[in-house]
Order: C-alpha cells, then sequence, then structure tokens
C-alpha cells in the first residue's frame, strides 16, 4: 500500500492504494469520481480520458503513484456550479451522446483536442478522436459539437 | 439538423433531459454502485474451446487472500441452479421441437466455447478475485473442435451435444417449396448467390455488469444489472433463483451504456453471479472486462446462405428459394431461435412483389460463443440476402439497379407477403426517388470519372430494406413460439402539486426515452416538460413491462398516450363539476380546460389539485386522485423501409475502401424527434458501413480460438473512417398505433451494408464479395481485374 498525494478538480487528495493501483481505479473507487469510465482492457476505447497536468490522459494507462503530485481534472470538475463547461453544452446542443458512456471520455478528449489546436477543422477532429470508441453515435454529432465547442472555447477565451 | 429547442412538442426537435447527468459525470451506471459488505467475483474461464473437465483444484486459489468462496458449475448445479432458460420454443420441419444443447452457468462436465466460464472466485476485492482466479487449476481434456457451419454438419463432425448428431438443432421452413418450384419451372432467368453474413461482436461500450444484494432476513433480491429489459428479467431470475414469487426480487438498471441486443439476453454469468449473492449472504458485484465481452456477449449474425431467384425477361421476381446454415455457437441463447427464424426468413420478400418464397433455416452448434440479436437480428441478413440479389439481378437482366427495383417494388398496402408478415404502409419508389435525389444518383457517372482521373475506382450501391419493428402483437407472435406478452405499459401519475410521473416497462439505454415520453405527455397536458419525471428500470417502481429492442419505442409511446388520454378524460368529469356545466361541453386544448357555457377556465394543473382535493365533485360517482395505467399491444408490427445510397473510392494500390458519400431516405412513420432519430440513423449505418468494411469476429478454425478478441483486432468503426451522411426522412405514417410511428433504431445496421456491398461490387465490376470487404480481399480483386 502507499499512500498518494493528488491534486483532482482543484482539491488535494490522499489516495492509499496498491503500487498496482491504475488511475482510473483510484478515482473510481478510491475518491468515487465515477464519472471516469472504463471500456477496455487494452488502453483503446479513450473512456477514461482525463486530463493530467492539462494534457488528455488515458488513466487506465498509467499507475495512480505515477499520478502523484499532478493536477487532475476529471469530468465531474468541467462545470463551475450550475454553469457547464462550453463543450458540454455543445455536446447536449449537437446530440454528441446516446448511452453517455463514452462521453466523458470523448468530451475530456475534446477540450484537449480544442486546447491543441484552437478551432479544428472535421477532419483533424476525426483524425484526433481516433482513439476514443463510441459505440452509439456514428461520430457524426460528436464530430459537430466538439467543432462548435471549439467555437465557442474560442470566445470565451 | 432541425433546429433544436429546450422544451417541444411530438416531431420537435427537443435537446435530450438526460443529457445533463451524463455530460457532467453523474450518470449512473451499475459499476458505479458500491453496497456495504461489497464483494466482487471474477471467473475462471477456460483456455480452450471444447474440452471435459478432469478435475478442479481449488486448493491454493482458495487460500489467497480476500478469497471468501469459490464455486465449481458441480457446486452450484447441486445446490439447485437449473440449465439457463430457453426464449423461443421453434419446431424443426418433421414437427419435433428443437434439441437444445444444455447450457449451465458455470460448465458442469464440458466446455463448448473458448472463455466458458468454469468456476466463480468471490473476494473482498476486485484485484484479489481477479488473482484468485488465475490460480485456479482446471485439469481439461482437449476435444477436437470445429468452427465452420458447413464442417459442423458433417457426418465426422466432433459433436457438441449428447444426442445431437451432427450439430443440428433445428431445420426450420416457411413459405410454399412447391409454389416456387412452379414459379422456377416458368420462369426464364435466374441468378443465384452463396453468401457469408459475417459474425459481428457487439461491443457496447459499458460492458455487462452485475451487482446482487441478498436479504437473508426476509428472503429478497435486489439485482442490479445492466440490461435492456429490467422488467422482464426479474421473470427469469426469480425462475432460476428458485425465489417463491417475483415480489421477492427487484431487478433495476439504472443508465445502461448501450445494448444493441447484446444486453437482451439472459446470461450465464449473471445467474452464477446472483445464485453466489445468495448463498454468500453478501453483496456481490461482477462487471465485465472487455476481453470477457468479446468472448461471452452474444455474438451477432453469422449465416451462410445459399439462394437463388427467379425472373421473367424484363427482371420481374418470380420466386425466391433460399437455405441458410445459422451459427448457433456452443448453445441456443436466449432470443436466438427467435431471430434466425421469424426474425429472419420473414423478411425474405422485401421491398419487392415476390409472388412465391421458400426459405430452410439450419440451425447448427459450433465452437463459439452463442449468437444472439444484434441490432437488427434476422432483418439485416433478410435484407443482405434480398437486396444483394436484386443486384444481381440488374446485372442479369441489363438495367439499372434502381430501374430492377422499380420493377418490382410493393405498390399497394396493405401487402400481404407469401411470409406471415402484412405490410401496413409505405411509398418504396418515392422514398427511392428522395434518395437518390439526395445522393445525385444522376452525376454519379461525372464523379466517377473524376475518381479514375487520380487512378481510383469509384462505384454506387443501393439497398432498399424494408423490417419489422414495433415488437410486437402478442398473440401472432405466441403463435409463432414465444411466451407472447410483447406489449408495453405505462403509468402516469399526476401529482397534486400538478408534477407528473410517467412510469414505463421499456427501457433506454441510449434512446432518448426521458426526453421523447416527457415531449409526448407535456404535448398532451399543455405543461412544461420539467414538471415531467420518467421513471423506466426499476420493478420497485414499474409494475410491467417488456424492455427495449427490436425498435419499439411506439409501442410504450402509444401505451402512454392512451394514459394521457384517459387522465384527460378523467380531468373533463372534474372540470364538468367545476364549471357546473354538462360534460359534454368541456373542451380541452393546449393546457387549458374550458367551456362555452362558462366564461371560467381551469389549467391543467388547477384540475390535477381539484382531483387529489375532492372536494369540488361527488366522489361516489368520480374517483378521486389522478392515475392512470395503459398496456398497449400492437395489432401488427410496423414496417420501417427506406432506400440508403453509399458511393465508395476503392485504391487499387491498396485494396482500401472509403465510403466517400453516404445518403439515406427512410420512412420511420411518423418521427418524434428529429435529432434523437437522425442520431439513431448515425450509429446504425455506422454499424451498418462497419460490417460491410470492417468488422469480422475470426475463429481459429484449427482450435476456435478467438482472433479477435480486442479492440487491437476487432475491426470497430472510428472517427477517422467515416463520411458526413445525408439523411431525409419519407414517411408514411403507420395506422397500427396512435402515434403513426414506426420505429428507427436498427434501420441504419440493416441497410448499410447491402449498400456498400453492392457499391464495392460496382466499383469492381464483380458479382459478389464477401463482408468485410477487407483490403487484403480488395487488393486481390484489383489484381484479377487488371490481369483480365
Ligand atoms: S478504459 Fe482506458 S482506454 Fe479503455
Ligand atoms: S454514446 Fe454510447 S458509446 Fe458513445
Amino acid at each position: 500500500m502507499s499512500r498518494i498525494e493528488l491534486r483532482v478538480n482543484g482539491r488535494n487528495v490522499e489516495v492509499e492504494a496498491d503500487g498496482r493501483t491504475l488511475l482510473t481505479h483510484a478515482l473510481r473507487d478510491h475518491l468515487r469520481l465515477t464519472g471516469t469510465h472504463i471500456g477496455c482492457d487494452t488502453s483503446q476505447c479513450g473512456s477514461c480520458t482525463v486530463h493530467v497536468d492539462g494534457k488528455a490522459v488515458k488513466s487506465c494507462t498509467i499507475l495512480a503513484v505515477q499520478a502523484a503530485g499532478c493536477d487532475i481534472l476529471t469530468i465531474e470538475g468541467l462545470a463551475s456550479g450550475r454553469e457547464l463547461h462550453p463543450m458540454q453544452a455543445a455536446f447536449n446542443d449537437f446530440h454528441g451522446l446516446q448511452c453517455g458512456f463514452c462521453t466523458p471520455g470523448m468530451i475530456m478528449m475534446a477540450i484537449d483536442i480544442v486546447n491543441r489546436h484552437g478551432r479544428p477543422d472535421e477532419a483533424t477532429v476525426r483524425a484526433e478522436l481516433e482513439g476514443n470508441l463510441c459505440r452509439c453515435t456514428g461520430y457524426h454529432n460528436i464530430i459537430k459539437a466538439v467543432c462548435a465547442g471549439a467555437e465557442r472555447m474560442g470566445e470565451m477565451a | 439538423m432541425n433546429e433544436t429547442v429546450a422544451n417541444g412538442k411530438f416531431g420537435q426537435s427537443v435537446k435530450r433531459v438526460e443529457d445533463a447527468r451524463l455530460i457532467t459525470g453523474r450518470g449512473r451506471f451499475v459499476d458505479d454502485l458500491v453496497f456495504p459488505g461489497q464483494t466482487y467475483a471474477a471467473f475462471v474461464r477456460s483456455p480452450y474451446a471444447h474440452a471435459t473437465i478432469a478435475g478442479i483444484d481449488l486448493a491454493s486459489a482458495q487460500d489467497m487472500p480476500g478469497v471468501i468462496r469459490i464455486l465449481t458449475g458441480r457446486e452450484l448445479a447441486d445446490a439447485g441452479l437449473p440449465p439457463l432458460p430457453s426464449g423461443w420454443n421453434l419446431s424443426s420441419i418433421d414437427g419435433t421441437p428443437a434439441r437444445v444443447g444444455l447450457h449451465h452457468a458455470l460448465a458442469v462436465d464440458a466446455i463448448r466455447f473458448v472463455g466458458e466460464p468454469v468456476a466463480l472466485v468471490i473476494a473482498e476485492t476486485r484485484d484479489q478475485a481477479r488473482d484468485a482466479a488465475d490460480t485456479v487449476l482446471v485439469e481439461y481434456q482437449e476435444l477436437p473442435t470445429v468452427v465452420d457451419l458447413a464442417a459442423a454438419i458433417a457426418d465426422d463432425a466432433p459433436q457438441l451435444h449428447d444426442g445431437i448428431a451432427q450439430n443440428r438443432a433445428f431445420e426450420w421452413e416457411i413459405g410454399s417449396s412447391a409454389a416456387v418450384e412452379a414459379a422456377f419451372a416458368g420462369a426464364t432467368r435466374r441468378v443465384t448467390l452463396s453468401l457469408r453474413n459475417n459474425r459481428l461482436i457487439p461491443n457496447a461500450i459499458e460492458p455487462r455488469a452485475i451487482n446482487v444484494q441478498w436479504s437473508a432476513f426476509d428472503e429478497a433480491m435486489t439485482i442490479y444489472l445492466t440490461h435492456q429489459n429490467p422488467i422482464g428479467m426479474r421473470g427469469f431470475f426469480a425462475i432460476m433463483l428458485g425465489l417463491p414469487s417475483e415480489n421477492n426480487l427487484r431487478v433495476v438498471s439504472p443508465d445502461v451504456g448501450g445494448g444493441f441486443g447484446s444486453k437482451a439476453p439472459a446470461y450465464a454469468e449473471e445467474f452464477a453471479v446472483a445464485f453466489a449473492a445468495k448463498m454468500l449472504d453478501r453483496p456481490v458485484k461482477w462487471t465485465a472486462e472487455r476481453s470477457e465481452s468479446f468472448l461471452t456477449d452474444a455474438h451477432g449474425r453469422d449465416h451462410l446462405t445459399t439462394a437463388e431467384l427467379a425472373m421473367d425477361d424484363n427482371g420481374r421476381f418470380l420466386g425466391l428459394r433460399v437455405h441458410t446454415l445459422a451459427n448457433l455457437g456452443a448453445y441456443i441463447s436466449t432470443s436466438n431461435a427467435l431471430v434466425v427464424s421469424y426474425m429472419y426468413a420473414t423478411m425474405l420478400s422485401g421491398q419487392y412483389a415476390i409472388p412465391a418464397i421458400h426459405a430452410r433455416v439450419e440451425g447448427v452448434y459450433t465452437n463459439t460463443c452463442p449468437v444472439d440479436a444484434y441490432r437488427g437480428a434476422g432483418r439485416p441478413e433478410a435484407a443482405y440476402l434480398i437486396e444483394r440479389l436484386a443486384n444481381l439481378a440488374a446485372r442479369e437482366i441489363g438495367v439499372d439497379q434502381a430501374e430492377i427495383r422499380r420493377r418490382n417494388f410493393i405498390r399497394e398496402f396493405p401487402y400481404q407477403t407469401p411470409l406471415i408478415y402484412c405490410y401496413d404502409s409505405g411509398d418504396y419508389e418515392g422514398c427511392l426517388d428522395a434518395a437518390l435525389g439526395l445522393a445525385d444518383y444522376a452525376g454519379f457517372e461525372a464523379r466517377k470519372a473524376e475518381s479514375q482521373a487520380r487512378g481510383k475506382l469509384r462505384g454506387i450501391g443501393l439497398s432498399a430494406y424494408v423490417e419489422a419493428c414495433g415488437i410486437g402483437p402478442s398473440k401472432l407472435l405466441a403463435s409463432l413460439g414465444g411466451g407472447g406478452a410483447m406489449w408495453e405499459s405505462c403509468e402516469i401519475r399526476v401529482q397534486p402539486g400538478g408534477s407528473i410521473e410517467v412510469l414505463t416497462g421499456a427501457h433506454n439505454h441510449g434512446q432518448g426515452h426521458q426526453t421523447v415520453y416527457a415531449q409526448i405527455v407535456s404535448e398532451r397536458f399543455g405543461v412544461p416538460m420539467d414538471s415531467i419525471n420518467v421513471v423506466q428500470g426499476d420493478t420497485d417502481r414499474i409494475q410491467a413491462g417488456t424492455g427495449t429492442y427490436g425498435s419499439r419505442a411506439s409501442v410504450g409511446l402509444s401505451a402512454a398516450v392512451h394514459s394521457c388520454d384517459k387522465i384527460v378524460a378523467k380531468g373533463r368529469a372534474i372540470v364538468a363539476h367545476m364549471l357546473e356545466v354538462n360534460l359534454a361541453d368541456v373542451v380541452f386544448a393546449d393546457g387549458i380546460y374550458s367551456s362555452a357555457a362558462s366564461n371560467r377556465t381551469v389549467a391543467f394543473v388547477e384540475m390535477a389539485q381539484a382531483a387529489h382535493g375532492a372536494a369540488s365533485f361527488p366522489t361516489d360517482q368520480i374517483e378521486p386522485g389522478l392515475v392512470a395505467t395503459s398496456f398497449f399491444d400492437p395489432p401488427n408490427f410496423t414496417y420501417p423501409a427506406g432506400v440508403h445510397v453509399c458511393e465508395v473510392e476503392i485504391d487499387p494500390e491498396t485494396g482500401v475502401v472509403e465510403v466517400v458519400a453516404f445518403n439515406a431516405a427512410d420512412d420511420f412513420g411518423n418521427v418524434a424527434n428529429p435529432l434523437i432519430v437522425e442520431g439513431q440513423v448515425h450509429g446504425g449505418v455506422t454499424q451498418g458501413i462497419a460490417q460491410a468494411l470492417w468488422e469480422n469476429a475470426i475463429y481459429d478454425p484449427d482450435n476456435a480460438q478467438l482472433m479477435t478478441a480486442s479492440y487491437m483486432d476487432y475491426g470497430m468503426p472510428r472517427a477517422d473512417s467515416l463520411p458526413e451522411f445525408g439523411l431525409c426522412f419519407w414517411p408514411s405514417p403507420t395506422p397500427v398505433n396512435p402515434l403513426g410511428m414506426k420505429g428507427c433504431g436498427e434501420a441504419g445496421a440493416i441497410g448499410a451494408p447491402p449498400a456498400v456491398i453492392n457499391a464495392v461490387c460496382d466499383a469492381l465490376g464483380v458479382d459478389h464479395v464477401d463482408m468485410p470487404a477487407s483490403p487484403e480481399k480488395i487488393w486481390q480483386l484489383c489484381r484479377a481485374r487488371e490481369v483480365s
């Protein structure tokens, strides 16, 4: 068991976990932040995507101990109070989700895409989402939502 | 896209109300739940596809940290867990019932597919359960395996089940072989086709999960289960667990992360976990890892079919003869006997007036994962066959693929096919023209020339599908071998303060029910959507229901309409007393009761208060309170139809097929919410394109190992491999339900595969390419083309 200090959604937290505990399990099981989902065991679905020190990371690909001291942002930390992050609002406006299971990972990835590309075109969004699987939407409206969310994030910046 | 609104009526693109929790991480999925005293389950799974179990050594595993109990199949059977129930009784041509291979929740003596569970470990933590499962020693005696359908019915094939020779579960037929013989005798032209409908793995992104609490004190169980039909599952679990009545069992499905059919069966693992929770008297949770999903979630499709279509010289279809070997996998999964028979072969008439049809389906066991309903469930297999045949017919006659369809379309409704179904309504040619317009069919030759100039091969493919949805008419289904009971219920409770609860046994797993039910009730009552709460997926709240599959939302929504009508009618009686006017003079519109005989009006909410107050009307004539329940059993299926047009570009250097355009005109009848319906089509079309080009579950022919058991090996559709879709609706509202809705959830997965393969064949100028049209296959065909 190790004691791991993290900063999650702006709060300092401590997790007592096995060395082998993945960040995703630390978030879900230890901190009960269950918005971060697990959709695979080969690090390919992207459902578990969070931000670690401002960059999108599949939280099933790193150990919790590797994230020690890092600043972690999960889907639960995006909205301020009742006010949605513009990317969250765009997913609602453009029907970018159906079952909603892939959605937290999609939104965290989408914000990372905008952080890196500004206002990406459709082709860029499609290429950048290659590591996030959605079985429901056919991606069509996710792409629209990400492009619209990028617009709105740009307007707010 | 239509303009979206936050509050709206039937037919408007209302933004989804369920999104709020799902986009903020507040969704509630089964794996998110942890109960006091929680334990965790892990399965020991067979690495072999066919073996007998010679022994199981639990000694070292039992000593592992945190291990509470390890259960084997023998132990569960001895403790009274029966084999899995079957959901459909199918009879063979000779009248004998299907030969059902017994399926134990945990294998007792024999293993029949790779990944079949052998033992169940319960431990204090997930990791401890996993570690101990890895330590269980099972001694297997390997047996020869069979994967291939044709090989499985050979005399010397390895036999999976005692007493089931040549692995044949049933041989079933539909239609008239004599009529078909006569049609062929009178035909001047014919085409024949052999094809494989590739096996698919559903891959809902949320894996299967269950968390079971047993209360020994009152002998009651609560099962949290990610499932498409939680209310219906209660009966299965009660029987399997030997509970004295369904009342001792509560099944709850909270948010469900996609299903596509794979969360409709009654699964082995879930029964084992529930039984273990009762034995242990502690909550037990199991969440499948993705590898387990690949190995054990019921797969889809897997047909080997030969067919012949007889025509006259003008290409008018005269007769159709079909023979299909359907791969059942190692056992008959809950609904699969239905899927491969009545959900498949009944649809073989397609959109065409074919006077004589006969189909024979043989269900065959192999050493593979059991197969069951997957998005479309039988109907995609039928549409793929008939739409491939239509294009072959066009080639044979020498007419355009649109023209051959025009010559054969059904034009008058209702239309009784030779295969039980009676199509209620449609406008097939109108839909075709709409789709061709959307796809700029006329401009194709110019685009083809442009592609050619770049060294690419371009092809265009049509498919004109029809399917049966809105499951279903209970009496008809019971007569075909089911248990009937395919209605849906809806209870509406209007609270004294005017807020409204809508309770229904349908269960959302991505379809936006919370929005659509609220839309309908809000419009009927003239109240805002945010005063309406839609409740699903909890047997303690919902009395009756049969779940969500087979694009059957119209059934539950029709029950909602009837409940609304009952409440509005009761309101009129109450308001007649409040206004002191005759009942016949009370009208209700836009949320307001009024009467020409009075200058007072009563809003819906005031009426609700009065209904509960019970002071303004005689309670010996009108009961207080405001609740209505309706059960809707549709008189017929609905028959959504549409035309999909796919355009592909093939790079002959690499064999890669790119879908460059995909357009669809669909008749879903009236559309409740275009935003949501378009989303359903996007998802369905994507799964259909993926079946045609990438997805394929491959078992090693030598040892029946699943070679496509991860996202590294299985061709999931990704964002970067798809075009933008062009969609339009071409509605012919159905008369079989009060909303005129037909259903839309499976359409894309049905219409797309033949459209894609027809386009690929068009580009290459070949008769047929089996799915998936992988680069290797296409590259070979391009080479052959160059040589010739
Ligand atoms: S769970 Fe992390 S990528 Fe799938
Ligand atoms: S919305 Fe269901 S997996 Fe993406």
